[in-house]
């Protein structure tokens, strides 16, 4: 043995030994984390850097929507339903009022329609823009395409502002009609917005999509084959950037879609990257069928006059609504058993069940692009969790 | 699409032994559905799925509904001689139908691009722990969402790959959605040893009191 001791140590094994190799470390990012869009866990089993497991963690803002529902008047229910996806107020009340005039057989109102047509492809453009703000945000770019996003989404709030007296909850709908008719002010204030906006993505996409960094990024990054993609009944944008045509408001042709022209973009790959395209071309069909809705809209009533909105009775049955919502099919299913609240109530959330897929895209990748992925997948805690 | 008698009849074909019943519903959605027995449900659903007439390879929306215990009060007219003299008297009969829990799917086919078609499974009970066969091995949509069903409402899948409680939280006791759920007054609450403290906590834990009006819920009778 020598006098310092250092031959004992230079025999002793190495101690960073290979046995650490393969070792799974588990994490929990979540449920308070900048990336995890509200308050959202996953449970990861990490090796080194790579995910091999990857459990999601939901209920932090869980309210029991659904009961809430049950026991509230259908009327009562409809400034609830602006809760669940904060971003698309809009868009869930349409559903919801829908659902309800499917239950109980009501018409509604052609200058109803357009405006239920403009101010959902006003949410699609709002939400998406804000999308690719946040994904751009998760990514690095801290701040600026969040600003530029918001910049435009601020418009667009303004205008919900004015003509629903607030701008994220809105409660515009109601069953057979609309709340508060849109003036020729209004009407002119929101083509003149819809106007600009084309130049808005010009700028936005140039800035981003072609932007080596984002590319690098996204590409080849959690993609999802089309068989899962059908199997796990994921919808909306992130369906068709597997190449599936399937939009709802082609399909069905709910309201008055079937009357305007406009094309369903579609994916190739299914990476992070076509979804992110995807939101981008769908900003601009949404802008087309904004400005075939200005130039059509009618004169005439809002509400359906038959409706009686308050004491609303459906008759007893079932009935099951949906809508393209900007993140995917948006349904509810309400149960009436013939009294003024319903026996069941029930959401069809899209972010939700896109999130099912979460650990399948995850697999093999990096921490890092995990916050990239569930960034493009578009969930709002609010409608996950109810 | 073929019409749901069709499809009735096709898939007790194709499966042999399946129970399947139409269950009308009266609203002007005008959306019948299939109630299929559960023994039975996995073969029937995957016929559902690959049948290329049909091809719902879209499992939409599932979810669970509650229907309590209920009693139906009919009331008939009858004639009765009444001393001698004949007279028309009302008579009123109960009938008692045991309570259920529900599992309904929404169906949709991307490749064909119809639907919905809406089928049924029902439990024989509301005990806790009822069972219901998994459709998550044809649906995969269905592996959330039945896992919220089994949260909310207590049902059990047979061959769900991953049947933990997905909204509240792992210690909680109770099945929230259904329609006799009591909220306790406070989670974190635990009774000690006063007279009163005791007292408050033995009225709250007494018997659920039935919902009224259940009796109205006629939609498939």
């Amino acid at each position: 043995m020598s006098a310092t001791g250092f031959q004992e140590l230079e025999q002793a094994p190495p101690r960073m030994s290979s046995r650490l190799e393969g070792e799974l470390m588990e994490v929990s990012m979540g449920p308070q984390h900048p990336s995890t869009h509200g308050v959202f866990r996953m449970n990861v089993a990490l090796e080194g850097e790579i995910v091999r497991k990857l459990k999601p963690v939901f209920g932090y803002l869980h309210r029991n929507h659904e009961k809430i529902g049950e026991n509230a008047s259908y009327l009562g229910s409809m400034p609830y339903t602006d809760r669940l996806d904060y971003f698309c107020s809009m868009t869930n009340n349409w559903a919801y009022a829908l659902s309800v005039e499917k239950l109980a057989g009501i018409e509604v109102p052609e200058r109803a329609e357009y405006l239920r047509v403009i101010l959902a492809e006003l949410t699609r453009l709002q939400n998406h823009a804000s999308l690719l703000g946040f994904l751009l945000s998760d990514m690095g770019a801290w701040g600026t395409p969040l600003m530029y996003a918001f910049r435009e989404r601020e418009k667009i709030l303004d205008l919900f502002e004015s003509l629903s007296g607030s701008r994220m909850m809105c409660d515009y709908m109601r069953f057979g009609g609309c709340r508060v008719d849109a003036g020729e002010d209004w009407l002119g204030r929101a083509k003149k917005i819809v106007d600009a906006f084309p130049k808005f993505l010009d700028e936005f996409e140039q800035l981003i999509l072609s932007n080596e960094i984002v590319i690098a990024r996204t590409q080849e990054v959690g993609k999802l084959s089309t068989d899962l993609a059908i199997g796990a009944g994921i919808t909306g944008p992130m369906l068709r950037a597997c190449g599936v045509n399937y939009d709802i408001r082609k399909v069905d042709g709910y309201g008055i879609y079937p009357r305007f022209k406009f094309r369903v973009p579609l994916g190739d790959h299914g990476d992070t990257y076509d979804r992110l395209m995807m939101r981008a071309l769908e900003m601009r069909e949404s802008i087309g069928i904004l400005n075939q809705a200005f130039e059509q809209i009618p004169a005439g009533p809002i509400m359906n006059p038959k409706v009686k909105i308050r004491a609303f009775k459906p008759p007893v049955g079932e009935a099951y609504g949906r809508i393209e919502g900007p993140k995917g099919e948006l349904g509810f299913y309400l149960i009436s058993d013939g009294s003024a609240n319903p026996y069941r109530y029930r959401v069809r959330p899209p972010s939700f069940i896109n999130l099912t897929i979460l650990e399948d895209l995850c697999l093999g990748h990096t921490v890092a692009d995990v916050m990239v992925i569930l960034g493009s997948i578009d969930i709002v805690m609010g409608e996950v969790d109810r | 699409m073929e019409s749901l008698e069709q499809i009735e009849a096709r898939a007790e074909a194709a499966v042999p032994g399946a129970k399947i019943d139409i269950i009308a519903n009266p609203g002007p959605a005008n959306q019948p559905s299939l109630l299929i027995d559960n023994e039975h449900a996995a073969a029937v659903a995957q016929f559902l799925r690959d049948d290329p007439a049909l091809r719902f390879d879209f499992c939409s929306n599932a979810t669970g509904v509650d229907w309590l215990d209920r009693t139906v009060k009919k009331t008939t007219k009858i004639k009765q001689l009444v001393d001698g003299v004949e007279k028309e008297v009302s008579e009123t009969t109960e009938e008692f139908f045991d309570g259920y829990l529900e599992a309904v799917y929404h169906l949709y086919s991307i490749a064909l691009k119809h639907g919905p078609v809406i089928i049924r499974l029902r439990t024989t009970d509301r005990a806790v722990g009822a069972r219901l066969p998994s459709l998550t091995p044809i649906w995969r949509s269905a592996e959330f969402q039945e896992r919220e069903i089994f949260d909310l409402y207590g049902v059990r899948f047979d061959g769900h790959p991953d049947l933990r409680r997905i909204l509240m939280w792992d210690e909680f006791e109770d099945h929230p959605m259904r329609k006799d759920y009591r909220e306790p007054d406070d989670f974190e609450y635990e009774p000690t040893p006063h007279d009163e403290v005791l007292e408050r906590a033995k009225q709250h834990y007494s018997a659920r009191p039935q919902l009224d009006g259940a009796e109205k819920l006629t939609a498939e009778q």
